[in-house]
């Protein structure tokens, strides 16, 4: 029989490389039958190469590398995504008898956290609001006045700013700018309260974790999105004046009395109401995804994202449905 | 002898398809010090999660008392869970309020009748018994890992529980805070009668405070020996057993 032997006497420093060459060595000559002796390794080697083959390789811990078929894949997302489909309704229907809690005054939360949430929601989140609003409506003002220009038309560059940013837009880049901030930070908030066993300390003192810290965060956000929205139409109108005064020639006051001629209460409201949904959206999605968490730093940054992702889409799929809803109805 | 204070019947532990550990059987009597031990992941904390209704048995039934907690709806839950203290392997505590605010909060909700002044009582007094008096107003960001855990050790004694479930009492402490924490839980039996159960894979800890100890077997997959940790050491039949109990040196064993 053959036997494989090993002279090492000339061998200086060595590492993990040698070892690695030596354990497909070691493979190799088990594959081809041929016996090994050791002896010439030096004594480190020997003892490392004993220890890697101390315990044997478990069965069953190798991972399946094998590829999934098409159909298996299929099977698998539909499973997937019905159990996600059902979480959210589980947690619709939590969220909703919380909420009942709370108008009847039976929920158990911290007013100092909702407060908190309130600041953060609200006042905090005022000043980037205001520049996105501003530039939007900077931006909508240009846009319009290349076109209505054409038509000596430029003053109606009022109507376009007041009524699309009061309408629909302030609403949507009040929701997406709140979905960035405040729906990452509460999936990224409770998602890490998940890691440290936080929310289950709370269920186990028997404090339900949707009322004490999803309630808060998702009133706050109800209660701040319509004033946002406010804010968010008020600074998009200046921003559209300032293009308008400064660049189409236009007076301070002729711009105020069109935009204020053009831009009534049947603009507004849908426009409040739709800043409300999306903030209702905004903080459900966040706290549902950080309560979805997983135990993990990773699984709260994939919370976070996942959150901001949800949100977006819930918002945009909303924003569709009022439009239709608008078109329909006539108004 | 008086009934057992938790009973555990024939209980199978599963995430979705896949078993833990299965056949579990044992009770825990009244004043106990009950370390459940085992390797690492083998469900030791699993285990313990079941006794806080935080996870289902996929079968068999866990009682308290004479009450079969899994089947009891949640009016009859809740009280049960009202008499278990639970501390989390980090402390668990909530990191925007203050260490007292964390004891008050399960006494605000089961006894929603005290006034805060009372609260607030209650909360030094639990706080003193862990020994972090003058820290009532610190966040929990602002002190160490050992007396974190013992907050929540004060957090998990704020209703006087007649069970107190401790997940990996000394993980993350020195080998002298982990000792104290020992002491504190032996003085809290003495004095108050509490039922412990432990998670620990610590061996000291063990042979320190445990009066009876299971232990669950991570290749067979279910619990293996039941009994004084000592006795267990010195004379399970089972060499695993044997082996985990004396650090992997098995006098006369077959190692």
């Amino acid at each position: 029989m053959a036997q494989l032997s090993y002279d090492a006497t000339e061998l200086g420093d060595w590492d993990s490389a040698l070892l690695t060459f030596l354990v497909r060595v070691t493979s190799r000559a088990a594959e081809h039958g041929v016996e090994e002796n050791r002896a010439g390794l030096p004594e480190g080697v020997r003892g490392l190469l004993r220890l890697s083959e101390a315990v044997s390789t478990k069965d069953d811990a190798g991972r399946g590398s094998s590829e999934k078929r098409f159909v298996t894949r299929v099977g698998l997302t539909t499973i997937e995504v019905t159990h996600g489909a059902h979480d959210m309704l589980v947690y619709l229907g939590e969220v909703a008898v919380a909420l009942l809690r709370f108008v009847t005054g039976r929920a158990s939360y911290r007013r100092a956290d909702f407060w908190l949430a309130i600041q953060q929601a609200g006042v905090e989140a005022a000043p980037i609001v205001a520049l996105v609003s501003f530039l939007m409506g900077v931006i909508l003002a240009f846009v319009g006045a290349i076109q209505l220009q054409q038509f000596g038309a430029a003053i109606y560059v009022a109507d376009l700013v007041g009524i699309a940013m009061v309408r629909d837009i302030s609403a949507l880049m009040t929701g997406i700018v709140m979905a960035g901030r405040s729906g990452a930070a509460y999936a990224a908030e409770i998602g890490s309260m998940q890691v440290n066993e936080e929310i289950d300390a709370l269920t186990t003192i028997g404090v339900s974790p949707i009322e004490f810290l999803v309630l808060p965060r998702i009133l706050a956000l109800i209660l701040m999105m319509p004033l946002l929205t406010i804010v968010s139409d008020a600074v998009s109108i200046l921003g559209g004046m300032l293009v308008g005064v400064t660049m189409l020639d236009q007076s301070f006051i002729a711009y105020y009395l069109q935009t204020a001629g053009a831009v009534s209460l049947a603009h507004l409201i849908p426009g409040l109401i739709k800043g409300t949904v999306y903030g209702a959206i905004v903080g459900m999605a966040g706290c549902l995804r950080g309560m979805q968490s997983g135990r993990s730093s990773l699984a709260v940054g994939a919370a976070a994202t996942s959150a901001v992702v949800t949100s977006i889409v819930l918002i945009i799929a909303a924003a569709g449905v009022f439009s239709v809803m608008s078109y329909r109805l006539g108004i | 002898m008086a009934q057992p204070a938790i009973r555990v019947r024939d209980v199978t532990m599963a995430y979705r398809d896949f078993v833990l550990m299965r056949d579990l059987a044992f009770d825990i009597q009244q004043s106990d010090i009950f370390v459940i031990m085992g390797g690492s992941g083998c469900g030791k904390s699993t285990l313990l999660r079941h006794f806080i209704g935080l996870k289902e048995p996929a079968k068999g039934e866990i009682f308290f008392g004479d009450v079969n907690f899994t089947t009891a709806e949640k009016d009859a839950r809740d009280a049960i869970l009202r008499k278990i203290g639970v501390l989390f392997q980090s402390g668990a505590l909530y990191s925007s309020l203050t260490l007292a605010e964390n004891v008050g909060l399960p006494i605000e909700e089961y006894v929603p009748e005290l006034s805060p002044a009372e609260v607030r009582e209650i909360c030094s007094l639990k706080l003193a018994l862990v020994g972090l008096n003058g820290f009532e107003d610190f966040y929990p960001s602002e002190i160490s890992g050992g007396m974190r855990k013992r907050a929540g050790l004060a957090r998990a004694l704020a209703l006087d529980p007649e069970i107190l479930c401790i997940d990996e009492p000394s993980a993350g402490l020195d080998p002298i805070s982990s000792k104290l924490l020992d002491e504190l839980i032996l003085e809290l039996r003495d004095s108050l009668g509490t039922t412990v159960v432990i998670v620990t894979h610590e061996l000291a800890s063990i042979f320190d405070i445990a009066t009876t100890s299971v232990f669950l077997d991570v290749n067979t997959r279910t619990m293996t020996a039941l009994g004084p940790p000592r006795e267990l050491r010195d004379h399970s039949p089972d060499s695993a057993v044997r082996e985990f109990l004396n650090r992997g040196v098995v006098p006369g064993g077959v190692q």
